[in-house]
Parts: structure tokens; C-alpha cells; sequence
């Protein structure tokens, strides 16, 4: 039994094909993209909300998304321990849906970022962490303008016990230092999962980081990792 | 028909780098007297309603939904009659 992946596509979405070649060609997965109007998820083992600026970014990133027809499903297949991974403007989608807590602000210099970047291994305890090593290294690219991660003092508390946070900015090293925090989010948090373990949202791009040709692997190895514990429908 | 007008900003206590970026350039510009630029959106909704609570009542539930995201934005409604 192969693996299934659903990749969704809103307008304005523009990291679907990205998203797809990765899981299709490089992981040779069956893949299929899933307009935002659909709402069957039944075949599908891993769901990915890709990256982009659905609807514009108009009044805040992933606010006018969260409305389309697809997401009630998505909230029902999350519900279910079903996997979500949202990159980037599927992170930002998936705290407008409250899927995952917290908020997205502008960068702290209010530069888009467009780089490769160090992220480490906070909590290897979710499905999609589970096949890395606490303090794992990975160089992964990001692409945002709004990737400031603002949480409360309270929800970071919980976040911390729960042991929600997936990765934070790091140096070359694997250390966490205010340098490495690209873009001013809260504790350098890159990624954060929900309490089941099962929806995952990162400003990183790994899906962008998958072939020698691209000059950076570490996004196939974050996929195999992820693909460790899918299990097909 | 009423009129909301909304003010929505970033709550105090988070820092609003574009607010911050203003605030620097208006010193640049010589105005040294001001202390403190916080930037928002303003949004106006014209609203069928039967009275100025309902219309209040009609922008505060499309505020909390969607206008605004309270995670991280505090929002001010004022109805006026059209």
C-alpha cells in the first residue's frame, strides 16, 4: 500500500507545485491536488496546506482562506489524528483556523526573508517528528514576510509542556541564539504542532529543499522523517 | 441603516514594527515631538439593523470572527446613524 497526499490548492496558493513534485517525484508518492471547493478527503494519508498568498493576504494571511469550503473538512480530518502539515501560508491558515494557537505579525524589520535557514529539532514526540533526534540540524529555506510568531506568555508556557514546539530558529551549531531568530518570533519558534501531534505548521519550506540540483537535501531528509509514521487509509 | 466605523490595532503590550518604522521616520523629518506611532486598519460597514445595540452587536460578532484576530488585536466600534 502506497502512501496517498493531498495537496491543497487555494487561489492564490503558489508553493502547490512545489509541494507537489516533492511528494510525487522525489518521495514517489500518489499525489493529487485538492481544489479548495472539495471537501472529500477520504483517500488521503498525509494532507499538506501549501504556501502562497491565499486571497491575497487581504486583512490578514490565511483569514479569508480559513473560509473556504475544504476547511471544515480539514478540521474533521484533524480531529480524527489525521496528519496536517501547513507550510508557511499554510501555517498562517492554520492559526487563522485555530487548528493551532497563536498569531502571525510582520517580520521584526519588516524585510520579506528569502533564505536558507538552521533549524533544530525541539520535540521529536509528534507524528511527524518522531523519525528525528532531539537537537537534529536542518537547513531549510524561508520565504515570508509575515513570520513573526506571537504567542502569550500563557500559551507559550503550554506550548513548552505540552512539548508543542516542533523547531526553533538555530545557528549553524544547533544553538539558539537571538541572532538566529530571523524574524522575531517568540522562543525562535520556526514550527509548532498541535496537543495530538498531528497537524504541524512551520514557516520553512522543505518541500523547496529536496534535490541535489537545488543544492540542499535536508527537506528530503524532514520527509522521510514525516513519512516514517504515515500509515495509508 | 448605521454606519460602524472599527479601529483595529495591535494590542499594547506587542510591538508594531511598522508603527515603529514611522515612528522613526517622523524624526527624521524633524518632528522630534512625536513618542509613539502605533499603525492599524480602519474598516467601515454599512449595517441594516433596527437599533444602534443591534448594529453594535452585528460589528462585534464581525470583529470577533473575522475583521480582527484577537490573539494579538484589540478592536474599537463605534455606530453611527446614516
Amino acid at each position: 500500500m502506497s502512501n496517498t497526499i493531498g495537496v491543497i490548492v487555494f487561489p492564490g496558493s503558489n508553493c502547490d507545485h512545489d509541494a507537489y513534485h516533492a511528494m510525487k517525484h522525489i518521495m514517489n508518492a500518489e499525489t493529487r491536488f485538492l481544489w479548495h471547493k472539495e471537501t472529500d478527503l477520504g483517500d488521503i494519508d498525509l494532507l499538506i496546506i501549501p504556501g502562497g498568498f491565499s486571497y491575497g493576504d487581504y486583512l490578514r494571511s490565511g483569514a479569508i482562506a480559513r473560509f473556504s469550503p475544504i476547511m471544515q473538512s480539514v478540521v474533521d480530518y484533524a480531529a480524527a489524528g489525521k496528519p496536517v502539515l501547513g507550510i508557511c501560508n499554510g501555517f498562517q491558515i492554520l492559526l487563522e483556523s485555530g487548528l493551532l494557537p497563536g498569531a502571525m505579525l510582520h517580520n521584526e524589520q519588516l524585510r520579506f526573508i528569502c533564505k536558507d535557514v538552521h533549524i533544530r529539532t525541539e520535540s521529536n514526540g509528534s507524528l511527524f517528528t518522531s523519525g528525528m533526534k532531539k537537537g537534529q540540524v536542518f537547513r531549510i529555506p524561508v520565504s515570508h514576510g509575515e513570520g513573526n510568531y506571537f504567542i502569550d506568555d500563557n500559551g507559550l508556557n503550554e506550548l513548552e509542556n505540552n512539548e508543542q514546539i516542533a523547531f526553533r530558529y538555530c545557528n549553524t551549531e544547533g544553538e539558539i541564539t537571538p541572532e538566529s531568530n530571523i524574524n522575531g518570533s517568540v522562543s525562535n519558534i520556526a514550527g509548532i504542532t498541535n496537543k495530538g501531534g498531528n497537524v504541524l505548521g512551520m514557516m520553512p519550506h522543505p518541500e523547496r529543499a529536496m534535490e541535489p540540483v537545488l543544492g540542499n537535501t535536508d527537506g528530503k531528509l524532514f520527509f522521510e522523517s514525516v513519512f516514517n509514521r504515515l500509515q495509508p487509509a | 441603516m448605521y454606519k460602524a466605523k472599527i479601529n483595529i490595532t495591535l494590542r499594547k503590550s506587542i510591538l508594531d514594527p511598522k508603527g515603529k518604522a514611522a515612528h522613526h521616520a517622523l524624526h527624521n523629518l524633524g518632528l522630534k515631538d512625536v513618542n509613539g506611532v502605533r499603525i492599524g486598519k480602519f474598516i467601515e460597514m454599512d449595517i441594516q439593523a433596527e437599533s444602534d445595540k443591534e448594529a453594535y452587536e452585528l460589528a462585534e460578532t464581525a470583529c470577533s470572527k473575522l475583521l480582527a484576530n484577537e490573539v494579538m488585536e484589540d478592536y474599537q466600534i463605534r455606530i453611527e446613524k446614516n
